[in-house]
């Protein structure tokens, strides 16, 4: 590809990345009353979508293979309850990623 | 730095910590996969600038490879970032009053800043708008700096940090977990997990995201007169 390409395809990529997030604002503009019905999904999804978010950060995961997901299962499990019991987000994370980093280097080989 | 700056970047920074620690590695892996390509550094800045969105930009490295193709490069990155319309429906009340940051906000809405901005909230004194702004633009120059230095000194990083990406998995499930003790009413966080993982199985790792939206709206639409009795109850 030429310089001018290279350009043209990151200028198409950045603007059709801001479209899909700016999407629902040029639907539902400030100001006018957003519908009932959109109300009620923008309180529904977030919680929705970040568990899509989980199950697409461990989309790549077979479990048919050896470990089987298990690093990703016991980490993920770890989080939550150290989430639970701490109610602190960054020793939760802290805790997960360490031990996921222990458990696909040392653990299962 | 001016007080009222000083007391908004104190209340944020502190949220973005994992992020930063994900998006140094992460970002530095995409700048590495693109100096191998032929691209330097300035390359991977610009883009991080301009796009900002992790896994678009790694798709994007194969598209700079391939055949010069603008219409398949604007569908391929709408069917990577379809999930990102999610973002702004959740975001639509909350960017109401922040005023000249919101441009910027959408512009930055990555699926790590959103995590945060939906579970953040300001602290009493400091103004919504610059608060969320102060964790989008941090979040976006940890991108821009790993993978710039990703792209500078690229393979000669030596130390063992296999398994870092998942500080990503992490932060969402730490999220998730915190969204579930706080709210009473956890079905919104069922569907969404349990609908995506049936789709995963169905459709497979590559096409699975946009029949879990569809299943998601499809699901929470057919369930919401339910739901709103339920809260009206609350």
């Amino acid at each position: 590809m030429t310089t001018t390409q290279v350009l043209l395809t990151i200028f198409v990529i950045a603007a059709a990345t801001f479209l899909t997030r700016a999407l629902p604002f040029l639907l539902f503009p400030a100001g006018r009353r957003t519908p009932g019905y959109v109300a009620y999904l923008g309180n529904a999804l977030p919680c929705a979508t970040i568990g899509m978010l989980i199950v697409y950060c461990v989309k790549g995961v077979s479990p048919s293979q050896w470990p089987h997901g298990l690093p990703e299962l016991v980490s993920i499990a770890a989080v939550a309850l150290v989430q639970l019991y701490r109610r602190n987000t960054l020793i939760s994370i802290v805790v997960g990623t360490v031990l996921y980093m222990i458990l696909i280097q040392k653990v299962f080989l | 730095m001016p007080l009222r700056a000083k007391k908004t970047f104190k209340a944020a920074f502190p949220h973005t910590i994992p992020v930063m620690t994900g998006y140094l590695f992460l970002g530095a892996a995409f700048g590495i996969l693109l100096q191998s390509k032929g691209y330097s550094h300035l390359w991977a800045g610009l883009m991080s600038v301009t796009i900002f969105a992790g896994s678009v930009q790694f798709v994007a490295v194969n598209l700079l490879t391939g055949a010069f193709s603008l219409l398949n490069a604007f569908f391929i990155t709408l069917m990577v970032n379809a999930r990102h319309v999610f973002y702004g429906f959740s975001m639509l009340e909350r960017f109401q009053d922040t005023g000249k940051y919101k441009p910027y906000l959408i512009f930055a809405l990555s699926d790590e800043t959103f995590t945060l901005l939906y579970s953040a909230e300001p602290p009493e004194g400091v103004r919504r708008g610059s608060f969320y702004f102060c964790i989008a633009l941090l979040d976006q120059l940890y991108w821009i700096a790993g993978s710039i230095t990703g792209a500078l000194i690229g393979s000669r990083l030596s130390f063992d940090v296999q398994g870092i990406e998942f500080v990503m998995t992490a932060l969402f499930v730490a999220i998730f977990t915190e969204q579930c003790r706080v709210h009473h009413n956890r079905i919104p966080a069922v569907v969404g997990l349990a609908g995506s993982a049936l789709c995963l199985l169905v459709f497979g790792p590559e096409r699975f995201i946009l029949p879990a939206m569809l299943v998601l709206v499809l699901v929470l639409t057919l369930i919401r007169k339910p739901m709103e009795r339920g809260l009206a109850q609350q």
